[in-house]
């Protein structure tokens, strides 16, 4: 009874808040002992006569002050010298101000003959032991690490382009084989990943999450090449050019007291939560705090073409930071920017007009909205002349977004915008042309509110989704309209070479739709608008528009365009929740990932012509993931060549997938080819030797004689008489009368 | 592919053949009557007559001045093309079974039949031509030699003359092939290709390589030199005819149920069809189609765009490719092609 009666006092029941405990806190209360960690020690002071000590201890006093309430200051007297040793002790109130005034005055120059060196007491004890060693040691550097050739992959003998995919806990890499079964470029390996596996954009580089941070893989097997130690990073994001990697956590970067030689922070990165790395040496380049109380908009380091520059968006201000160059701010300062939205550099180098020797500019556009004394704007700007471009001057806006075309020859601004009213919304595209003179601008109204947009490829034609407004809200009518832009191209311009300056034209487009994706080609000319499976939409559907059809129905409102278009293909794949083309831009991969829909997961891979080429329904799909390429290195010339023999090429390429196919064909056409080889070869000795005994030169045709005198022109006139009719006609006239 | 139906002849066919330029069909047939044709539109030119019995054989010279024909009336008939004229007749000891010229045009090789006592054998006439014009100026009426049936050989049914007409080629009824000079009917060589009788033999455009076709349903392309097999096309049915198509790499084979057979199968049974092959591959490619009686000939026009057929039912069938024969390649030839292409690019850009 006794233990049930103690069970029965519960500690939350024990009212302690109308307890005074403060007498018994004064009685135990401890003093704190003398914190070394409040000391520094300062060397390098002028050795001043005991006559001058209270004016250097007042000037010392008044130095040390910047960095925090100085308790105590102690000059040592040299007994015998009468006059200070040239070093002092400092006491501050706590051991923050102590670190400040290290950070602070650590090789001060008080004048051109003294210069402070301030350390912690701490320091002294761990430098003035026997066992440090004095010497100056050269940094050791790391044994050079041979990796495997990172680039591999595109040496592979058909060209073929690997993929990622995900199941459960394995991650495979695998060679895509057409409509066959892929083949393993890796055997699969479970928790390859926590997450998601992601490629460089030049696909150099495959990168995995883990608790302890981010790793990068590559070469023929992928071997794991870096670690890159970011506790519980959840975010990562390339530079262009595969030097750089960004990665973010939630975590707070803690650097501990006695931290490992290799520990990849230095004490200024506490508690920041982003982090630059150097991929190829793994090492940490550069970390950030994240900017307070903002909106997270990944990636938060956006990067200029060559990754010569970075920019954060921060709070009214954009700061462009040099990466060649240690990652200084550009300018040594912050630019203000009063309210600035969003940005977004060039993701390639612009040809400017006024570039000379086809010089490539970084860009970047920004946008702020309208303020008191200011109307919206969009901006262009140079880096890092910071040299405004254009600007581009926008009234009644609710919303605006940048979208630049792949080779920055166009940027489009869209602008969602409202009437006076606020009832009805509509978006204007204005179109800046970076490559002409002074950046021109064209507008394109629209009456609708465009949610989507899409640059072709190297192209100069794009796609929206717009939104049609309708009194319903039923969420099962499709409102979605996709209409299709083109230059406009009137019949003469296509041989006069100063062409008049682009227009956009609307040229077709589709009402009724649920689309909300547009995924262009990455070679161009092909685009797929497809509604893919969200939270909103239950159903995907897809459909293929060939920009460029060759036959001739086309499905064009009005033919003054640079287009031709035709809808090709309306494939199935209900449940899918993502789509990749491959960096070829022959097909495009679309999988339902179990992450987002539980049904019917698995992927399927499309040609351009919308038909399917392959599809595995897989339990527990998760992910399917391109291996990016990169730019091709063939010149204009040669890519000419290459397209001027296409057909023998293709003849080669046909051969080898119907080898592929199966192995019985694969002999049929081994056998084939030795016939073939066998028969030249017999017709070749047969020339030779008819040559040789008899004076007799082989042939296989007959040779057509071409002179005229072989010939003779036969005229032949077939005449037919479908009727004949024999009239009497009255005559018309008098007869002719003499004069 | 619509074929143009050359009706004319009353009785079944037994050669067909092109002219140099591929624009006149010649025919002949059991009916005593040889006709030629305009091969564009299956008109008909003209006949030539005179035999008294059946026509086995036709052949044109390279020049389309003479044809010559050879009959069961014991006879061999030189006729002029542009008017139809007869210009000489040799009288034989026994049935002509094949005639043809030499390649030059002044020698005629005849195939006679081993009957009444005589032992068969293939004779080779003499024409005197003028230099300029061509015209045959005189005519030997007797033999240039005779290759008479060697001992162990039975009865050549056809002969043909080689590249430069430096050999005669015969095939015989036992399905051997002998080899002679074509200047005086030496013996060279021989060589046992088939098991029964021999059917045609055609050569190559160059005349450096023949088919055989024969009874025992298999054809073979023959190097001319060694006599060694290059080829075989197996077929399920007894074949009179065989040709080597320019142009394109196929061979083209005709036959079907034996003709005193044809009267009890039915016209899809009898297999009375052209079978294309292809001639380095030996893969069957396709089948034409549309006689009624077993196709007694086949011949391909020079320039590989035509081709006609003579059948056991009285007409000939002429057809003209269509593209999809022409554009028709295999995998492994094109890109055969497209690497010598890309060679010849290559070597022309160095």
């Amino acid at each position: 009874m006794a233990t049930s009666a103690l069970e029965e006092i519960r500690i939350e029941d024990i009212p302690v808040d109308d307890v005074d405990f403060s007498d018994l806190e004064k009685k135990f209360e401890v003093e704190s002992p003398v914190n070394f960690d409040n000391f520094v020690v300062v060397d390098g002071a002028p050795v001043a006569p005991e006559s001058k000590v209270p004016v250097l201890t007042k000037v010392l006093t008044k130095l040390f002050s910047q960095a925090g309430s100085v308790v105590d200051i102690n000059l040592p007297l040299d007994e015998e010298k009468k006059s200070t040793k040239g070093y002092l002790f400092v006491e501050f109130d706590s051991p923050a101000s102590a670190r400040k005034a290290i950070k602070l005055l650590n090789g001060k120059k008080l004048d051109v003959k003294h210069r402070l060196f301030v350390n912690s007491l701490t320091d002294v004890e761990k430098f003035g032991t026997e066992d440090f060693d004095t010497e100056f040691h050269e940094p050791k550097f790391p044994e050079f690490q041979k990796t495997d050739y990172l680039q591999s992959w595109l040496q592979d003998e058909q060209g073929r382009d690997q993929f990622v995919l995900q199941k459960g806990e394995l991650t495979g890499v695998f060679w895509n084989r057409n409509t066959q079964q892929p083949e393993n470029a890796v055997e699969p390996r479970t928790n390859w990943s926590n997450t998601t596996v992601k490629f460089s954009p030049k696909g150099t580089y495959l990168f995995s999450f883990h608790n302890q941070g981010v790793a990068s893989w590559g070469g023929r097997n992928f071997e794991r090449l870096r670690r890159f130690f970011h506790p519980q990073a959840k975010a990562l994001a390339i530079s262009p050019t595969e030097k750089y990697l960004v990665t973010l956590s939630p975590e707070p970067i803690v650097v501990p007291e006695d931290a490992p030689e290799d520990f990849p922070f230095g004490p200024e990165s506490n508690g920041h939560q982003l982090c630059v790395w150097d991929i190829a040496t793994g090492l940490s380049v550069k970390t950030f705090a994240l900017p307070p109380n903002q909106r997270l908009h990944w990636p938060m380091i956006k990067w200029s073409f060559d990754d010569k520059y970075c920019a954060r968006l921060g709070p009214n201000a954009l700061a462009v930071y040099d990466a060649e160059n240690n990652f200084e701010l550009l300018g040594g300062k912050i630019m203000k920017i009063e309210g600035i939205q969003d940005f977004s550099f060039a993701p390639a180098g612009a040809k400017l007009a006024v570039n000379r020797n086809g010089e490539l500019s970084s860009v970047l556009a920004f946008w702020t909205p309208e303020s008191n004394n200011q109307s919206c704007k969009a901006t262009v700007m140079e880096i890092p002349t910071r040299r405004v471009l254009r600007t581009v001057n926008l009234v009644q806006v609710s919303d605006v977004t940048l979208h630049w075309q792949n080779q920055a020859e166009y940027l489009c601004v869209k602008v969602d915008r409202h009437t006076k009213s606020k009832k009805t919304f509509f978006s204007n595209l204005e179109i800046c042309k970076l490559t002409e003179k002074d950046v021109p601008v064209e507008k394109v109204e629209m009456k609708d509110l465009a949610v989507r947009f899409g640059w072709e490829p190297k192209g100069s034609r794009f796609v929206t989704i717009s939104t049609t407004e309708t009194a319903d809200d039923n969420p099962a009518i499709p409102k979605n309209v996709v209409t299709f832009f083109a230059p406009e191209q009137k019949e003469k311009i296509k041989t006069a070479v100063k062409a008049e300056p682009k227009k956009w034209k609307a040229f077709a487009s589709v009402p009724g739709k649920f689309s909300n994706t547009i995924s262009w080609s990455p070679a161009g000319r092909f685009v797929v608008v497809a509604t893919l499976v969200t939270p909103d939409t239950r159903k995907a559907d897809f459909d293929f528009y060939d920009f460029d059809f060759t036959g001739e129905k086309n499905d064009n409102d009005s033919d003054d365009v640079a287009a031709n278009l035709k809808a090709v293909a309306h494939p199935e794949f209900y449940s899918a929740t993502d789509m990749q083309w491959d960096p070829s831009g022959r097909f495009v991969a679309v999988w339902s990932s179990a992450v987002k829909h539980k049904l019917e997961n698995g992927y399927k891979v499309f040609n351009v012509a919308g038909e399917c080429v392959r599809e595995e329904m897989i339990e527990a799909f998760k992910n399917f993931v391109w291996r990016p390429r990169p730019e091709s290195l063939l010149t204009n010339g040669e890519r000419k060549k290459v397209r001027k023999n296409l057909r023998e090429w293709s003849a080669q390429f046909e051969e080898l997938d119907a080898m592929q196919a199966d192995s019985a064909m694969r002999e049929l056409i081994l056998s084939r080819r030795s016939m073939l080889e066998g028969w030249t070869q017999y017709r070749e000795d047969r020339a030779a030797l008819m040559d040789e005994e008899y004076n007799y030169q082989v042939f296989d045709q007959v040779e057509q004689s071409t002179a005229d005198e072989d010939y003779e022109v036969v005229e032949e006139i077939k005449e037919e008489i479908l009727e004949e009719k024999e009239e009497e006609v009255a005559s018309f006239e008098e007869p002719a009368t003499s004069e | 592919m619509r074929p143009i139906l050359l009706k004319g002849h009353e009785r079944s066919l037994t050669q067909v053949k092109f002219n140099r330029e591929g624009d006149l069909i010649f025919t002949c047939a059991k009916d005593n009557v040889a006709s030629v044709w305009y091969s564009i539109n299956g008109e008909r030119l003209g006949t030539f007559e005179g035999h008294q019995g059946t026509i086995w054989s036709i052949d044109v010279d390279y020049n389309t001045q003479y044809a010559v024909t050879g009959s069961a009336d014991f006879s061999i008939k030189l006729w002029k093309v542009e008017d139809g004229t007869n210009v000489f007749t040799w009288k034989t000891k026994t049935p002509v079974r094949r005639v043809e010229f030499s390649p030059s045009g002044d020698r005629i090789l005849a195939v006679l039949d081993g009957v009444m006592g005589y032992a068969g054998s293939v004779t080779v006439y003499e024409l005197k031509r003028d230099a300029q014009t061509q015209e045959v100026v005189d005519v030997v009426e007797q033999p240039l030699f005779d290759i008479l049936t060697r001992e162990g050989f039975e009865i050549a049914a056809v002969a043909a003359w080689s590249f430069a007409g430096n050999y005669i080629v015969a095939g015989h009824k036992d399905g051997k092939v002998s080899k002679y000079d074509g200047r005086n009917g030496d013996f060279i060589d021989a060589a046992e290709l088939h098991t029964q009788s021999i059917s045609d033999i055609q050569f190559s455009p160059d005349g450096t390589y023949f088919i055989t076709s024969s009874r025992d349903s298999a054809a073979r392309l023959v190097d001319m030199e060694t006599l060694e097999v290059l080829k075989t096309y197996e077929t399920d049915c007894p074949l009179n005819s065989a040709c080597i198509t320019p142009l394109k790499q196929f061979v083209i084979l005709g036959g079907g149920q034996d003709a005193k057979d044809v009267t009890t199968t039915s016209s899809r049974e009898g297999k009375f069809e052209a079978r294309f092959y292809h001639k380095i591959f030996q893969d069957e490619i396709g089948r034409v189609k549309g006689h009624f009686g077993p196709l007694n000939y086949v011949a391909v026009s020079p320039q590989g765009t035509s081709y006609a057929s003579g059948g056991e039912d009285g007409f000939v069938r002429l057809h003209h490719f269509d593209k999809s024969y022409f554009d028709f390649k295999y995998d492994v030839e094109k890109s055969a092609e497209a690497q010598k292409h890309m060679q010849e690019l290559e070597s022309a850009a160095a």
